[in-house]
């Protein structure tokens, strides 16, 4: 069984990391990145099956894609705090020489990173690619993928979204971080995208809903669903239901924190609704 | 090494397209890593026998561009080795962006394979001539472009890129074209090769632009103009050294593309010489503009992409020595 307290205290670390490391240059994407946490501790700790270390190829462990990489600051924390890298090394994010670029990248040779994203909307066809070399090298693990919700405005989505029911690639789980927010307002005052459960069910998905996007338990449950789903001849599709900036009060509900850092006060409001419970780096 | 050294034989005529198809064909014997993409023209690609031979290994994509070079940088991740097949200009312009972020910036080990490049894909016109592929694929940190000259040399550079770890741009054409390398040849990545020993002018030539070197060196020779005709295959990396050992016995150049003059091989050769020895240079390419709806030779002719034009451009050259 998971330790839900310790699952808990390692989210509200991330939360110290992501305000801490976006404050630090005054730049990066504080918004997404909290209403995301609790996804990627429980992905990064519960849901796949990790080898030890890192390679490229990650035959026989379950891989993960970050289409939206501005929530760059959640992804490097939970790596680091997963064991891919030092933790001190959240200190040098979006510093130059840096290995923890703006957004995630290859390039540098970050642990972890298995694809560059940043320019929206690509994420769901490299995760096509890569579960479809998983079957070709008979290997039985699971890739899963991240969209930001106002990401789907990006047209290549649905020539991926389209193509992974026709090809039958069922050993994917796509999650959509469904925040309801992107940079301009919320996505139903910039471009309304109606439901999107039936959109990816008319595109032959299997769909399901994690109403409590942000409760860990609840997205466990839901991811395991998902998981039970996997390997029945459909790609499979998680509505995770977020709240932008969670965990930090007046950053939450809205689209103002997307991609802007906090002030020295905000900064100490924020960590103190988020006591330090594993240290911070 | 020096540069290497080649004699020609013309043979028969045939499309650049097949020496893929073929070239590909072999692959899929010999290279189990190796895996192809088609956004719906496997028939124009000529890859239908590498899908007959190994159908496990092929993905169809449909017309979806962007979502065949995502998929072809996640094949990546698994060890596989994918060749994406459609028309140059539906291979560059029109994905420049999943190219450069999922697999030129990621390293990715895709082989982007393009066909119908420049204006001799015809009848079809302008909206799918392209000519500033080689200038957007060169400007990619990382990306090899190559462009092959004949169907000899293009499966030759196809079986080649398999063994090169990077991301590479190869681009070939549609019409017959004669063959004249020979069938057996090891095609090395970034060398250049000469066809013919000159004095008086050396003329650098890639695609489909190297046979018609050739004829314009004959036609020069009686002329009594000898000209060292260079095929340049890779774009990128350049191999500065066969151009500047020419030019420093011949001391003008002319470069020879089925591309715009802005962006294509003219440019890189123009930037290795103003670095490292300023040589009067004319330029054989597109000067700036579309193409349209033509025959292959009708168009070659009135964009001045030919043997004639050539050794008017040679001539030009000579007086400015």
């Amino acid at each position: 069984m998971p330790n839900i307290k310790e699952l808990t205290d390692l989210t509200t670390q991330v939360r110290r990391d992501i305000i801490r490391m976006v404050h630090k240059v005054n730049s990066g994407h504080p918004g997404g990145s909290l209403g995301c946490a609790e996804f990627f501790v429980s992905l990064y700790q519960e849901l796949m099956e990790r080898k030890d270390g890192f390679d490229m190829d990650g035959i026989g462990e379950d891989l993960f894609f970050l289409s939206n990489g501005h929530i760059s600051p959640v992804y490097y924390s939970v790596l680091a705090r997963s064991g891919y890298f030092p933790v001190e090394e959240l200190n040098t994010f979006r510093l130059i020489n840096s290995r923890l670029q703006g957004h995630p990248t290859t390039h540098e040779g970050l642990p972890g990173i298995r694809i560059a994203s940043g320019s929206l909307g690509q994420g769901m066809s490299v995760a096509l690619g890569a579960a479809q070399a998983k079957k070709l090298n008979n290997d039985d693990h699971l890739v899963y993928s991240l969209h930001g919700d106002g990401e789907l405005q990006e047209g290549q989505n649905w020539e991926a979204i389209m193509y992974a029911s026709a090809k039958k690639v069922d050993n994917l789980i796509s999650t959509i971080d469904l925040n309801q927010q992107q940079i301009d307002g919320s996505t139903d005052d910039v471009l309304p995208m109606g439901s999107l459960r039936a959109k990816f069910e008319a595109f032959g998905w299997t769909v399901l809903d994690i109403e409590k996007g942000n409760d860990i338990e609840a997205i466990l449950e839901g991811m395991k669903d998902a998981k039970s789903l996997t390997g029945k001849g459909k790609p499979v599709c998680v509505l995770l239901h977020t709240v932008m900036g969670n965990g930090v009060d007046f950053m939450m509900h809205t689209h103002a924190w997307h991609g802007k850092a906090p002030n020295d006060e905000q900064l100490k409001e924020g960590l103190s609704q988020n006591p330090e419970t594993l240290g911070d780096y | 090494m020096g540069i290497i050294m080649k004699t020609y034989t013309y043979t028969e005529k045939k499309d650049t397209r097949s020496g893929f198809g073929a070239g590909l064909a072999e692959l899929g014997r010999t290279n189990p890593n190796v895996v192809a993409l088609c956004a719906d023209l496997i028939g124009s690609l000529k890859m239908d026998e590498f899908i007959k031979e190994n159908p496990e290994r092929f993905f169809q994509i449909g017309i979806a561009e962007a979502n065949m070079m995502g998929i072809a940088a996640g094949l990546t991740i698994g060890g596989k080795i994918p060749f994406t097949g459609t028309f140059a200009n539906f291979s560059t312009g029109r994905v420049y962006d999943q190219i450069r972020q999922s697999i030129a910036y990621s390293g990715k080990n895709v082989k982007i394979c393009a066909s119908h490049a420049g204006l001799t894909l015809g009848e079809d016109g302008a909206t799918h001539q392209i000519l500033e592929d080689i200038g957007l694929m060169k400007m990619l940190p990382g990306m090899v472009v190559i462009n092959p000259c004949d169907y000899n040399q293009t499966k030759a550079a196809t079986i080649a890129i398999a063994d090169y770890d990077g991301p590479v741009y190869l681009r070939f054409g549609r019409p017959s074209v004669p063959i004249f390398t020979p069938a057996d040849q090891k095609f090395e990545i970034g060398k250049a090769i000469k066809f013919t020993e000159g004095t008086d002018v050396t003329i650098v030539a890639t695609g489909h632009l190297v046979w018609e070197a050739l004829e314009a060196s004959k036609a020069l020779q009686e002329a009594g103009i000898s000209a060292e005709v260079i095929n340049i295959h890779t774009i990128k990396p350049l191999d500065d050294k066969a151009i500047l050992d020419s030019v420093a016995k011949t001391r003008c150049i002319v470069t020879a593309e089925e591309h715009n003059h802005l962006g294509g091989l003219g440019e890189s050769v123009a930037r290795v010489l103003a670095q490292h020895n300023p040589t009067p240079q004319e330029f054989v390419a597109t000067n700036d503009t579309f193409g349209e709806s033509g025959t292959p030779a009708q168009l070659m002719d009135k964009y001045g992409l030919n043997s004639d034009a050539i050794q008017n451009a040679v001539k030009k050259v000579l007086k400015r020595k």
